[in-house]
């Protein structure tokens, strides 16, 4: 992109994923020998060491630093070179940081929250090979190097899921996501192979160079009687991936489920690292959806459906981690809306902000859970503030932050991607996801402070046995989610005090490492609107009035009317079911897709395979033949030596004949 | 003179013969050795006379490793014989068929 | 002349005396016409100027494989008439087979691949020419390989032949030489109270 005099130090980059890697090797192969820890002292710091390195390059990257090159060549086939390499610019750096510092958080929290569990050193060894994936995934220079990361991330999201495995909802649950990502990276694979098919490379740079004179080609291919542009075709093709991913739907259906595994993978995994890849592959890869308004519209409208759905079915939800799983899940479209409508920047802010306080709120429900003994149903809590004290400001700050309230993280960043939807213009699609996203806002700050006023506040619903033991939680919880809460205060403050939440700031941030074109850009619109005062009070200040309402009405129902809520669920039966059932999503793949799977599968065993292969071609074919041709063939051996001799006695006879009659 | 193809008749004629004695005595296993050794003898002879015409020693040479064998295989056939007589108290070919399919 | 007297009186003593193998009631008999065969055999290996192999055959052959065979026979109880049951039964397919196989063999013998030009026909060689000496250059440098390998198999059919035939018999009284200097005091004596 642009050539800048610094440079890091490539050892030093190397360094933040090895670092990683090395303690996950140590944990998993020699866990045994090192026991618990050793174990998570080695990973922590490994993981620490990490942060702390990001940190340095991300200063470094704020000086105006960046880095491009390989390290090695992974394949060599012909044309065909894949080097590994990293790329490292802004949008790299605060990738890095985000993860490295929430995994180094979950993994102190981790040293608490797993104590005593039999899988410890296996845990931790997982945990920090996922952070090893992640960090390639967001630092590679080519599609291959994303691949790798993304489907190894995929992979210990299965592990983690799986964690337990003797429970036989987590392997379902684990089995669902890895099935429901391997749908998205079906689309992915696809999608980087029509890369390397019409650009000859999977290098980044080579790849964002070659596409806008590719695009003035105006390639285009056929499927069943449509015509596709071959950019859009690569896009969309990428984009499943990212739904798949990033819970998209109709490809969100894993995460919620995906909450069986223990709660630091709900924080680290799914909620603030590995489902923001989705959003960070778009905004990676802006210098292609640009070019493709059908693509940016598809990303737009998925993102909007979700970011509304899922807000509904997070109204209901009774499980406090499924609560906030669908928040992921909406706060994930906000995200995607952002990138649908050019406003990279915005989505990817939010996506760090996202990061700190979701990772928060799933420690500090965690923290919960691990004093109400496992318990997750929120109907069963209340009340808990005058036990948990740390927990409760701590899931304060997460749920205002999540709720969208200044001066917290989230406020600043999901402004900006509303705001952005409503002026970007492009018919329709941007339309709905304006009116998506708005609605969204107050749904986020109602469900939010439901699941928080439920569980700290109301009545006390405890049952006694549990309450007897309800306890704050230890240090090495508690100083994470302090940690977390600095973090969720600080990232809008960093933001405000580098100016993210100025549009044309933001823009120019990111300039070197996002591509926008200019009649796209929301954000220099948004400036100039905002210069203007043509922006409209409702515009500017709606978000924020919605959050207050969403929040308001949380505390009427939830603090002062309790018996409201029984009430309207009794009132409107089909709309409670219709939100707690998921919008019957899992019905609907179950009979879509699950069922005539297996019906097939089901039909090709008893049929094809025990009907027609072991009765008929192995019983009737070849073992049948075989067992008689050796019954007969067994005949010959008679044991008789004078018999064998004959044989022999014949056999020169005849290759005497042989030899008289060839001379 | 006695020309080449006279020593081969002879040797053929020893050869079958010991192949009409494997068939004719077909439960006598010392016989059957014996045939045996009839047979190796024609082999034997063939070797012999074809290394005088050619004027070449290594027919010769072959001769006293196809003797070493035989010797060998008469020594090892005979204990085998001594042995299975022991269990069996019977040298009977056709006694002799446990290999059997 | 003489060369073909000696030639026709040695092969068609072999010849009988084979048939005498296959044919004689009893296998001792069998064991002397084959002698007999090997001592024709070894006169016509002697008219072919291979001394070395016509003692050889005597010596090892008669000397002693078919003494081991006698002793093989006379040391087993055989009923002689029992073994030749059903002699005749399998001459016709074993006549009509060693027949052709005759013709054949007669049939390529003179054809004349093997009776061309000089091939036919060679001179005795001279009085100064050593067969054993000639055999033994040949054998000790060339075919040294063949020959080591020749002494192992004749030591492994001899550790064979002893492995098969040798049996450690239950009733007889053995000394066991390690037992008897381990013993110690109290496995042999008692003390008895009186």
């Amino acid at each position: 992109m642009h050539e800048t005099a610094l440079t890091l130090n490539t050892t030093e980059l190397l360094a933040i994923p090895a670092l990683p890697l090395l303690a996950a090797l140590l944990a998993g192969l020699f866990g045994w020998a090192l026991k618990e820890k050793l174990t998570h002292w080695i990973c922590c710091l490994g993981v620490i060491g990490s942060a702390i390195l990001s940190i340095d390059v991300f200063m470094q990257v704020q000086a105006g630093a960046s880095f491009y090159g390989n390290y090695w060549t992974w394949m060599l086939s012909d044309q065909f070179v894949v080097p590994v390499g990293m790329m490292i610019d802004r949008l790299t750096a605060i990738m890095m940081v985000t993860v490295t510092i929430v995994s180094a958080c979950v993994h102190v929290y981790t040293i608490g929250y797993m104590h005593g569990d039999p899988g410890y050193t296996r845990f931790f060894s997982y945990i920090s090979a996922f952070t090893f994936s992640m960090l390639v995934l967001v630092m590679g220079n080519n599609f291959f190097t994303l691949f790798f990361g993304w489907e190894a991330v995929g992979l210990f999201s299965y592990l983690l899921i799986g964690f337990w495995f003797k429970r036989e909802s987590a392997n379902f649950a684990a089995l669902k996501a890895f099935i429901v990502n391997r749908v998205g990276d079906f689309g992915f694979a696809i999608g980087i192979l029509a890369v390397w098919y019409y650009f000859g490379t999977v290098d980044y740079h080579e790849v964002f160079r070659m596409v806008p004179d590719f695009v003035t080609q105006h390639v285009s291919l056929h499927f069943m009687g449509w015509e596709v542009t071959a950019i859009t075709f690569m896009c969309l093709a990428l984009f499943i991936g990212a739904m798949g991913k990033s819970a998209q739907v109709p490809l969100h259906v894993w995460l919620p489920d995906s909450m069986e595994g223990p709660t630091p993978i709900s924080a680290l995994i799914h909620a603030a690292t590995m489902v923001t890849a989705g959003v960070f592959m778009v905004a990676r890869l802006s210098p292609m959806f640009e070019f493709s308004e059908t693509a940016l519209a598809t990303v737009t409208v998925v993102g909007a459906i979700t970011a509304w759905m899922c807000a509904t079915i997070g109204l209901v939800q009774n499980d406090i981690k499924r609560v906030i799983a669908y928040s992921t899940c909406s706060q994930l479209g906000y995200m995607f809306v952002a990138c649908g409508v050019s406003a990279y920047s915005a989505g990817i802010f939010h996506l760090m902000t996202h990061a700190y306080f979701k990772a928060l709120l799933f420690l500090a429900a965690g923290s919960v859970i691990h004093g109400m003994m496992a318990k997750q149903d929120i109907r069963i809590m209340g009340q808990l503030r005058r036990f948990m004290p740390v927990t409760y400001i701590t899931m304060l700050i997460g749920a205002l932050a999540l709720a969208g309230l200044p001066p917290f993280a989230g406020y600043w960043s999901k402004d900006l991607i509303i705001e952005a939807a409503a002026v970007r213009g492009m018919g329709w699609s941007s339309e709905l996801a304006y009116w998506c996203v708005l609605t969204g806002v107050f749904m986020t700050a109602f469900y939010t402070f439901r699941m928080f006023f439920l569980t700290f506040h109301n009545s006390d619903r405890v049952p006694a046995k549990i309450k007897a033991h309800v306890h704050e939680s230890p240090k090495v919880i508690t100083v994470p989610l302090l940690i977390l809460s600095v973090g969720a205060i600080g990232a809008g403050f960093w933001g405000v005090s580098v100016g993210l939440t100025e549009a044309e700031v933001i823009h120019g941030y990111f300039a070197n490492s996002i591509f926008v074109l200019e009649a796209h850009n929301p954000l220099l619109t948004l400036e100039a609107a905002e210069t203007n005062h043509t922006l409209g009070f409702f515009t500017h200040y709606g978000p924020l009035l919605l959050a207050l309402g969403g929040i308001g009405l949380a505390w009427f129902m939830y603090f002062r009317e309790t018996a409201m809520p029984a009430k309207l669920a009794a009132s409107f039966p089909r709309v409670h079911d219709f939100l707690l059932n998921k919008w019957y999503w899992d019905e609907l793949f179950d009979k879509l897709f699950v069922r005539p799977a297996r019906c097939l599968g089901t039909m090709l065993w008893q049929k094809g395979d025990l009907d027609m292969i072991d009765k008929g071609m192995i019983h009737g074919g070849i073992v049948d033949s075989i067992k008689s041709g050796a019954a007969r063939m067994r005949a010959m051996q008679t044991g008789m030596v004078y018999h064998y001799a004959f044989a022999m006695v014949i056999g020169v006879f005849g290759f005497l004949t042989y030899l008289l009659l060839k001379a | 003179m006695v020309a080449l193809s006279d020593y081969l008749i002879i040797s053929a004629a020893l050869f079958s013969l010991g192949v009409i004695g494997l068939f004719l005595n077909r439960k006598n296993v010392i016989t059957i050795l014996m045939c045996i050794e009839l047979m190796l003898l024609a082999v034997n002879l063939n070797l012999v006379a074809f290394s005088h015409f050619l004027n070449d020693l290594a027919g010769q040479i072959f001769v006293f490793f196809v003797l070493t064998v035989a010797a060998s295989e008469v020594a090892v056939g005979l204990a085998i014989l001594v042995a299975f007589y022991r269990t069996r108290r019977s040298i009977e070919v056709e006694d002799i068929n446990t290999l059997q399919g | 002349m003489l060369e073909s007297l000696f030639f026709y009186m040695f092969g068609g003593l072999a010849i009988v005396s084979a048939m005498g193998v296959v044919l004689a009631r009893n296998t001792m008999h069998s064991v002397m016409f084959l002698i007999f065969c090997f001592f024709n055999a070894a006169g016509l290996f002697l008219m072919l100027d291979a001394e070395f192999l016509g003692i050889i055959l005597i010596l090892i052959y008669v000397g002693a494989v078919m003494v081991l065979f006698m002793f093989v026979i006379m040391m087993l109880e055989i009923n002689t008439a029992k073994l030749r049951e059903g002699f005749l039964q399998y001459l016709p397919t074993g006549a009509v087979i060693a027949l052709a196989l005759l013709i054949e063999f007669v049939g390529a013998s003179r054809a004349g691949v093997f009776s061309q030009g000089a091939k036919a026909t060679a001179e005795h060689f001279g009085r100064e020419v050593n067969n054993t000496m000639e055999i033994g250059k040949v054998l000790y440098t060339k075919y040294l390989l063949g020959f080591e390998i020749a002494a192992i198999i004749l030591l492994v059919a001899l550790v064979g032949a002893i492995v098969l035939t040798l049996r450690t018999r239950k009733d007889a009284k053995y000394q066991n030489i390690s037992a008897q200097v381990n013993v110690r005091k109290e496995d042999r004596l008692r003390k008895v109270r009186m």
